[in-house]
């Protein structure tokens, strides 16, 4: 028996304002428990929530980069339940109509090619705080774990993004998550540190036999915050649910989470069967009103989106589609690449830098693009000299290495070792003779027929100039005197 | 001095201040000896600052010499407890918060500091807001300075009765279903409430956010036009606060008396007030105050509010759901009662809950959930909510033919202690007449206008379109240079 | 309408506030009469009548982003319960 996997993910993007959502505290990471935590974040009788309109913008701007509907008025509504690090027993959120409806994500999915993920809405809420879940040393009754309450997140600003369910697969879902992420980026609305746990999923996972209509009972996977666990916590779930049924069971709709450690996801303890928020709009927030000459305003501001400038890469630069995708990938990325083409550099050649030594090189240093200690003009400056033939594109690499640990720009770097390749046909000529002479064995060879002979003499005319030889030069001349 | 001077109303006071017949530390210290004297009897106050009361008026004596004093300065108020005070305990009548210090004050609390008036004390209070005979208080009922055996009214009974027995000029209350109205009328003083959002609700603890409206006591109309002017303005730390440019809500009142001073107003008279239970004695000295009016120059008019009648039940689902979201801060985990034992998270909720309300909140913490839980939310919320329009409505309508609407208060004067208490809906009923104006968010106040049979003081209430106080408060004005109900005081705290 | 002390029960665990078996008769008895109250107001009819959540046509006003509170724990702990280190302590939930 088929089964089709079905998964719609839920994300919680942490808006990169200054400030809370609804209180003027900072949002800075890091800092000391609950010394960010203002009247308002900590819920005292009497305070009252007010908008910030910085998470109001970069969820105009989410809107837009999906192609989404922005609603020229929503509602925030009260989601009542009990939880410490809820403290108003309530979190403000948006219910019946949210700021964003609708809108998609384009994906390049590993098993259906190039789709569209379509997105239900995105919606603005305030986070909660965070348990802190130490023994604590307390007065009071003994053996009675206690938990600490900081509320410094309290309040931050989410972008609640919801998927429709048209995933299929777990590796599916990751691509949209990366694409997710990656724009998020891209636009400047978040900084999707997840580590930090600015940006999380909920995963909805149900499994149905191929061909049915009906949608299985899914469940639900809370607060995975990498995609390496995404990805093993739905494939886990999917595995769970087919062998369940297959086993004669039925999947039952709950809340689960995985654990990483054992590889596996368990149910939450439920609290009650089915949580009742009681949403209602909030009374202490008139509707928000957000009008087009606002929407246009961010519009004009909005940044090239990745989708349209992969398609401008491939068709300006004749860039292979896979290529330009890593490019847009990230922003800071594309940015250097561009400033990479406009100081002169072939796109191809810049491409293939970047993806290739540049990459390698940050991946080894476990830094992103925007830290790298070679800037995008000097690395312009070396790739120039592999187009005027100053270095051989091997011993560019060499370069390049020196330019990273901080030894100089390239040209100093030539200079200092001597890199300078050898292309006057005069020394050539004296070099391939030497070697030859110095080699009648193979030479010999090659004229009994060994082709392979003809690279050994490439090779020790290299190796005698220690690299610096101009190869294409050495081979002409090779030729030229070996007849 | 003369003991009567300091019991006189604020307007006099301001102006005897300002002539330097009086001093402000004279004047707080007199009133501080009449709260000593009365206060047990009454327990109109929770909380009395003597200190820091004593030293504000030294200071606000030291600006009038040096003559940068301002009509409020140096003249004492009380704060509705249910009002956050820096530095002082404000307990909303609850034993969830008996023992709270607040951490910040209320926005209208630093406006009339900084108009600088001088903190006196808290006001006893129906737990946190929800009652209508100030019987509902952790602390004990606030006891009416007419008799001490009948109620005062609530919620904001303990600033009514303040101003009856002349132990403060000045005070705040709150009012979401009548809470400053029905306790001015029970208690023979005049009670204020604005428009929604002319006061800003910052510090106010929330009980029924789109219905909660600060607001004043006074001994007479002027006194409340002069205290409203100072504690009104836009706030930014209210989403419903409105931004409007500052009114001086005592600009009618000042301006030239004619011989028929209301000449073109016209009052409404709601058919459907008739009935409704009221006291034969409430509703002849409504007749009577009528009289006056239309002596005034007034002319009365017939209007409808066909959907007025339900204004209680629509009431009774919304604020309830409102309080039931937000009292669930009160949780024992930052401030306030926590259980001393428990046995999990689940239990030190409900233990704390338990026992840190009383049992009129806990009732409308229950019906709030209930009506905006699943499968009812519809039925009973959101029908409220249109109803609400439906009432809204029709007051709309009704001021398409008349200027103000005037009625009674409360269909009865004040009820004896425990009358009432073991029926929570004839309770509700008190607050018949003046919940609409809650429900529309209009303004509304309260006026003595006589006394029934038992000498127990009997209100007008005088309502009026969004934005019509400055109306109002005139109307009022008018109506107290032709009589003088407003300037009885019971014998008890005579001078 | 008729409430059962299940649903009473099921309401105040709902709202976190135990009521003891005592209470619970009392507590069915005075919200069965306060709902009665109510049920008054469901036979309107009010089709097609937009809710009226606020007092006025009210514009959400937007607060610029800046940081504008400083850190008052201290202030704000000496009301708590229970703190250590600057968290607020409570029993621990075990998911």
């Amino acid at each position: 028996m088929t089964w089709e996997v079905v998964i719609g993910l839920e994300t919680h993007a942490q808006l990169s304002t200054a400030s809370k959502i609804f209180s003027g505290a900072s949002t800075a990471f890091g800092a000391t428990p609950n010394t960010q935590a203002s009247a308002v974040d900590i819920a005292l009788p009497g305070v009252l929530p007010v908008l910030n309109r910085g998470a109001v913008e970069r969820a105009i701007r989410f809107g837009l980069a999906v192609g989404a509907a922005i609603n020229r008025k929503s509602v925030f509504a009260r989601k009542n339940y009990f939880y410490p690090d809820l403290p108003k027993g309530y979190q403000i959120s948006q219910y019946e109509i949210p700021v964003v409806q609708g809108g998609s994500v384009a994906i390049v999915s590993p098993t259906r090619g190039e789709i569209r993920i379509a997105l239900t809405r995105a919606h603005l809420e305030e986070d909660a705080g965070k348990s802190l879940h130490e023994r604590i040393a307390s007065p009071g009754t003994p053996g009675h774990e206690m938990t600490g309450i900081d509320l410094n997140r309290a309040g931050m600003p989410l972008l609640e993004i919801v998927s429709e369910p048209d995933m299929r697969s777990a590796a599916e879902a990751v691509v949209y998550a990366k694409a997710l992420h990656a724009l998020v980026r891209w636009i400047g609305i978040c900084d999707g540190n997840m580590q930090e746990g600015s940006f999380r999923f909920d995963a909805n996972v149900s499994v149905r036999r191929q061909g049915e209509a009906k949608l299985g009972t899914r469940c639900e996977i809370k607060n995975l915050n990498s995609f390496r666990f995404l990805q093993q916590a739905i494939e886990f779930e999917v595995r769970r649910q087919t062998e369940l049924i297959e086993d004669g069971g039925k999947v039952v709709q709950e809340t689960r989470l995985y654990d990483p450690d054992r590889g596996e996801t368990r149910s939450m303890r439920s609290k009650e069967d089915a949580q009742d928020y009681r949403y209602f709009p909030d009374p202490d927030l008139p509707p928000l009103s957000i009008d087009e000459a606002w929407i246009e305003r961010i519009r004009a501001d909005m940044p090239e989106l990745p989708e349209a400038m992969r398609t401008r890469l491939v068709r300006e630069y004749a860039l292979p589609g896979a290529e330009a995708a890593m490019l847009v990938s990230q922003r800071e990325m594309a940015g250097y690449f561009e400033r990479l083409v406009a100081a002169g550099v072939d796109p191809r050649l810049a491409g293939n830098w970047l993806l290739g030594e540049v990459s390698a090189a940050l991946n080894k240093a476990e830094i992103d693009i925007v830290q790298a200690p070679v800037s995008s003009a000097s690395l312009a400056g070396m790739l120039r000299r592999i187009a005027d033939g100053t270095i051989s594109g091997k011993l560019a690499k060499q370069v390049f290495e020196a330019m990273w640990a901080g030894e100089g720009d390239a040209d100093a770097i030539i200079a200092a070792r001597g890199l300078r390749q050898i292309s006057d046909a005069g020394a050539i000529e004296q070099i391939v003779a030497d070697v030859l002479a110095a080699n009648a064995a193979i030479v010999a060879e090659y004229k009994a027929g060994k082709e392979k002979a003809f690279q050994s003499l490439v090779g020790k005319a290299m190796a005698a100039t220690r690299g610096k030889a101009n190869p294409i030069e050495v081979n002409a001349a090779l030729k030229k005197m070996l007849g | 001095m003369s003991p009567p001077m300091i019991t006189a109303p604020l307007t006099e006071l301001s102006q005897a201040l300002a002539a330097k017949r009086l001093s402000s530390v004279e004047l707080i210290e007199g009133l501080l000896a009449r709260i000593d004297r009365g206060n047990g009897r009454l327990n109109a106050f929770l909380t009395i600052d003597r200190e820091r009361a004593l030293g504000a008026a030294r200071l606000a004596d030291v600006q009038r010499s040096r003559g940068t004093a301002g009509p409020l300065t140096g003249i004492p108020i009380a704060h509705k407890d249910v009002i956050m005070t820096e530095g002082l305990k404000t307990t909303c009548g609850s034993r969830m918060l008996e023992k709270f210090i607040a951490p910040y004050s209320a926005f209208v609390v630093e406006q009339l500091a900084a108009a600088g008036m001088v903190l006196v004390g808290k006001t006893n209070m129906d737990e946190f807001a929800m009652g209508s005979s100030n019987e509902n208080s952790f602390f004990g009922p606030v006891r009416n300075p007419w008799n001490a055996d009948f109620v005062a009214g609530g919620s904001s009974g303990g600033s009514a009765a303040a101003i009856a027995a002349r132990f403060v000029p000045a005070a705040t209350g709150t009012d979401t279903g009548g809470s400053i109205r029905q306790p001015a009328a029970l208690s023979g003083v005049c009670g204020i409430k604005p428009t929604y959002g002319v006061c800003s609700r910052y510090g106010l603890v929330a009980f029924a956010s789109s219905l909660d409206t600060p607001g004043v006591f006074g001994q007479t109309a002027a006194d409340c036009a002069m205290l409203l002017t100072a504690m009104a303005g836009h706030d930014a730390r209210d989403s419903t606060s409105l931004d409007r440019p500052r009114e001086d809500y005592a600009r009618d009142i000042d301006a030239a008396v004619t011989s028929k001073p209301l000449a073109g107003l016209r009052i409404g008279l709601p058919r459907e007030y008739a009935g409704e239970g009221t006291d034969v004695a409430v509703a002849r000295a409504i007749e009577t105050a009528l009289a006056e009016f239309r002596r005034l120059g007034a002319v009365t008019v017939d209007v409808s509010l066909p959907n007025v009648h339900l204004s209680v039940p629509v009431y009774y689902v919304i604020a309830p759901a409102e309080a039931s979201s937000n009292l669930s801060r009160f949780d024992g985990v930052r401030y306030g009662h926590r259980a001393a034992s428990y046995s999990d998270l689940d239990d030190m909720y409900c233990k704390t809950r338990a026992e840190g309300f009383g049992a009129e909140v806990k009732r409308r913490i229950l019906v709030g959930t209930y009506v905006l839980s699943h499968g009812y939310y519809d039925a009973y919320y959101l029908k409220a909510q249109q109803v609400r329009r439906l009432i809204a409505d029709d007051f709309r309508r009704a001021y398409d033919s008349c200027d103000l609407i005037i009625g009674p208060t409360s269909p009865t004067a004040a009820f004896r202690l425990g009358e009432k208490s073991d029926d929570p809906v004839k309770m509700y009923l008190n607050d018949i007449f003046t919940i609409a104006g809650n429900l529309t968010g209009a303004p509304a106040m309260s006026i003595p206008c006589g006394f029934d049979e038992r000498g127990l003081p009997i209100g007008l209430q005088i309502q009026g379109d969004h934005f019509a106080e400055a109306k109002i408060l005139n109307a009022a004005h008018r109506y107290q240079q032709v009589t003088d109900w407003h300037r009885r005081i019971p014998t008890e705290f005579a001078p | 309408m008729a409430l059962s002390l299940d649903e009473v029960r099921r309401i105040a665990h709902l709202a976190r506030i135990e009521i003891t078996p005592a209470e619970a008769a009392d507590v069915r008895a005075k919200l069965e009469s306060i709902f009665e109250l109510i049920g008054r107001m469901r036979a309107v009819d009010t089709t097609g009548i937009v809710p009226m959540s606020h007092a006025q046509d009210l514009v959400l006003p937007l607060r610029e982003d800046r940081v504008t509170e400083t850190d008052r724990h201290a202030s704000y702990q000496q009301v708590a319960p229970a703190v250590e280190d600057g968290l607020y302590l409570v029993p621990k939930v075990i998911e």
